[in-house]
C-alpha cells in the first residue's frame, strides 16, 4: 500500500511533566475524510498540535507526503500543504477578505484571486460582506470563515479542531455540508470531534482514549463493534 | 498589491505640502519639527500599528542616528550624505543588538525598551567618552551646517517613510504583520514566518527613527545627549500615533497636525494651559476613542486611508 499523504506514528508529548500522548498514531491517506473521534482530555487538540508544529513530540514521527517533518517549524508545514482550522480560527481585527488574504499568505495573486471567488461561491454569506471585520460575525460565520481562510492556502490535507464547538445543530450541519463538498476531491480531511454527526463525512475513523489509539477502522466497523457504538453515540 | 488610491494621495498631498511651506513660511524650524514628528510618528506605527510592540524606547534608535552622524562628521570627517548612511547603520545595528526584547510583549517590551534607550544615552553622555561622542558637553556640527538642504532631505525620508507605510497597508507583508499583532499563533498556523517578518518590522522602524536622528543632528547641528536621547520625544510620537489612530497613515497625520499643532501655539506660551488641554484631550481619547480618531469613522466601517 502507498504511504499515507499524513502520517504521525508512536507519538508521546505533553505539557510541562504531564504526558498527554502515549504512542499515538493517525493516517490519512490522500483525498481521504478522517475523523478522529474522542472525549474531551482525550487529547485530541494535543495530538492536531504535534501535527502542525505547535508542540514539540518528545517521540515518534510526523510525515507529510514522504518526508519527515516531525523537526519543521508550523509555516514550513503550511507552505507544504497542511492547513489548519484552529478553535480561534481568524482575525477579528481583521475584514473577511483581508482574513481570506492571509490564509493565502504565499499562493501567487492570480491564484488566490481566483481561488477567493471561487470560495466566496461556497460560501455565498461571506461573499456579500468582504469588507466587514471578522469580530462582527456570529460563531457560525466565523467558523465558515475559518473553513475558507484555510482553504485559501489551497492545502493537500485540511486539519480542523472541534468545527462544531459553540455551534447550534443548524449551524453544525452547514458545516459538514461545506466540508461533505470536499469530499473526494483533492482535498483531505482530519477533523477532530465529539460530535459523531461528522462521521457522516469519514472515510475513516480513529478514536483516542487517555492519550493512545483505540480504534481504526471505517464507520461501519465502529457501528459493528457494540462497546464502542455505545461509547460514542451514547445509545443503549 | 492592490493599491488603495486614496493612501497614494494623501501621502503625495502631506510630502507637496511640506516641501512648498518653506517658500510661504519662515519659520524653517517649527517646519522641520513638523516633519521629523510626521516621520517618527509614521516609523512608529510600522511598529506598534503593524506588529502591536509600543517602543516606549523608540528615541534611543533616534538618538542613534543623531550621534552616529555627528561621530562620522566629528571624528572622520564625512560628508553630511556618507554620514546619513552611518545614521542609518548606527540605528539598524542598535535594532539589532536589542532583538531580544521582541521576546517580551505588552508594557514589558515597552518598559525594557525605555531602559534600553536609557543606557545608550547614558554611554553617548560618559564623560569618559569624551574624545568620541563629546560625552555631556554636547557636539558642534556647524561645519556641515545647511538647513535648506537637510530640510529637503527631511522631506525625502518622511516621503519614504510615507510610501513604506502605504506599502505595509497594501501588501501581503503588511497584512502578515498585522495578523502577527492580533495573534501570533494564528498567524503561524496560517504559514506566517513570524519571527522573520516581526524582525523586518522592527528593523524597518529603527531604520525611520535613525534617518530622521541623522537629519536632525545635521539640520539643528548644535546638539547634546538630552535633547537627541530626550523621552519626549518617544511620547510625543507615541502620543501622535496613538491618538489619532495605529495602522492607518491618517491617524498620526492627524495626531501630529493637531497635537503637535496644538503644542507649537500655546505649549510654549502658556505652558499650564497647554498641559490641562493636552491632559484632557489624552484622557478623553483613551476613555471613548482608545482606537485614535479614526476609529470614529473605521468603526462605522468606513475606509480610511
Amino acid at each position: 500500500m502507498a504511504e499515507p499523504l499524513l502520517s504521525a506514528s508512536g507519538i508521546e508529548t505533553g505539557y510541562g511533566k504531564v504526558q498527554v500522548l502515549w504512542g499515538a498514531g493517525i493516517e490519512v491517506a490522500e483525498r481521504q475524510s478522517v475523523v478522529l473521534l474522542g472525549a474531551n482530555g482525550a487529547g485530541k487538540t494535543t495530538l492536531l498540535k504535534v501535527l502542525l508544529g505547535l508542540l514539540p513530540a518528545w517521540g515518534g514521527t510526523v510525515r507529510l507526503a514522504g518526508e519527515d517533518i516531525t523537526a519543521l517549524r508550523t509555516d514550513h508545514r503550511v507552505r507544504r500543504g497542511l492547513s489548519y482550522m484552529s478553535e480561534i480560527g481568524v482575525f477579528t481585527g481583521l475584514s473577511i477578505a483581508e482574513n481570506i488574504r492571509i490564509g493565502g499568505q504565499f499562493v501567487d495573486s492570480a491564484t488566490l484571486r481566483r481561488r477567493t471567488e471561487e470560495l466566496f461561491e461556497i460560501f455565498p454569506d461571506l461573499a456579500g460582506r468582504r469588507s466587514t471585520l471578522a469580530g462582527a460575525l456570529s460563531g457560525g460565520q466565523r467558523k465558515m470563515l475559518g473553513i475558507a481562510k484555510a482553504l485559501a492556502a489551497g492545502p493537500r490535507v485540511l486539519v480542523m479542531d472541534e468545527p462544531s464547538a459553540g455551534l447550534s445543530p443548524l449551524f453544525v450541519s452547514q458545516v459538514i455540508a461545506v466540508l461533505g463538498k470536499f469530499r473526494g476531491t483533492g482535498l483531505s480531511l482530519l477533523i477532530a470531534e465529539q460530535n459523531v454527526a461528522f462521521l457522516d463525512l469519514a472515510d475513516r475513523v480513529f478514536t483516542l482514549e487517555g492519550g493512545r489509539v483505540g480504534f481504526s477502522g471505517t464507520v461501519e466497523e465502529l457501528n459493528a463493534d457494540d462497546a464502542l457504538h455505545r461509547a460514542y453515540f451514547g445509545l443503549a | 498589491m492592490k493599491l488603495r488610491v486614496g493612501d497614494a494621495v494623501l501621502a503625495a498631498a502631506v510630502v507637496a505640502l511640506m516641501a512648498v511651506l518653506p517658500s510661504v513660511y519662515s519659520n524653517e524650524l517649527l517646519l522641520f519639527n513638523f516633519v521629523m514628528f510626521l516621520t517618527l510618528s509614521q516609523g512608529l506605527n510600522i511598529l506598534y500599528g503593524f506588529t502591536g510592540y509600543l517602543p516606549f524606547g523608540y528615541v534611543g534608535f533616534f538618538g542613534a542616528g543623531a550621534y552616529g552622524f555627528a561621530i562620522a562628521v566629528m571624528n572622520y570627517g564625512a560628508g553630511p550624505l556618507p554620514a546619513m548612511l552611518i545614521a542609518a547603520a548606527a540605528a539598524v545595528i542598535l535594532a539589532l543588538v536589542l532583538m531580544p526584547l521582541l521576546r517580551l510583549s505588552g508594557a514589558y517590551f515597552a518598559i525594557a525598551s525605555l531602559a534600553a534607550a536609557q543606557a545608550v544615552y547614558q554611554v553617548i553622555s560618559n564623560p569618559a567618552l569624551e574624545q568620541v561622542t563629546k560625552g555631556p558637553y554636547g557636539v558642534s556640527l556647524t561645519g556641515v551646517f545647511a538647513p535648506r538642504l537637510s530640510y529637503y532631505v527631511a522631506v525625502g525620508i518622511m516621503a519614504g517613510t510615507f510610501a513604506l507605510v502605504v506599502w505595509l497597508r497594501n501588501s501581503r507583508f503588511g497584512l502578515a504583520l498585522q495578523a502577527i499583532r492580533e495573534d501570533t499563533v494564528s498567524a503561524g498556523m496560517a504559514g506566517v514566518s513570524v519571527v522573520r517578518f516581526r524582525t523586518v518590522a522592527w528593523l524597518l522602524s529603527a531604520l525611520v527613527a535613525g534617518l530622521v536622528g541623522g537629519v536632525f543632528a545635521w539640520h539643528i547641528s548644535v546638539f547634546y545627549p538630552d535633547t537627541a536621547f530626550d523621552v519626549g520625544i518617544s511620547i510625543f510620537a507615541t502620543v501622535f500615533t496613538l491618538f489619532g489612530g495605529a495602522t492607518t497613515l491618517t491617524g498620526p497625520l492627524l495626531g501630529v497636525a493637531i497635537l503637535y499643532g496644538v503644542y507649537n501655539a500655546i505649549g510654549i506660551t502658556v505652558p499650564q494651559y497647554f498641559q490641562l488641554i493636552y491632559g484632557t484631550l489624552i484622557v478623553g481619547l483613551v476613555m471613548f476613542l482608545p482606537n485614535g480618531l479614526v476609529s470614529l469613522l473605521t468603526r462605522r466601517g468606513i475606509r480610511v486611508p
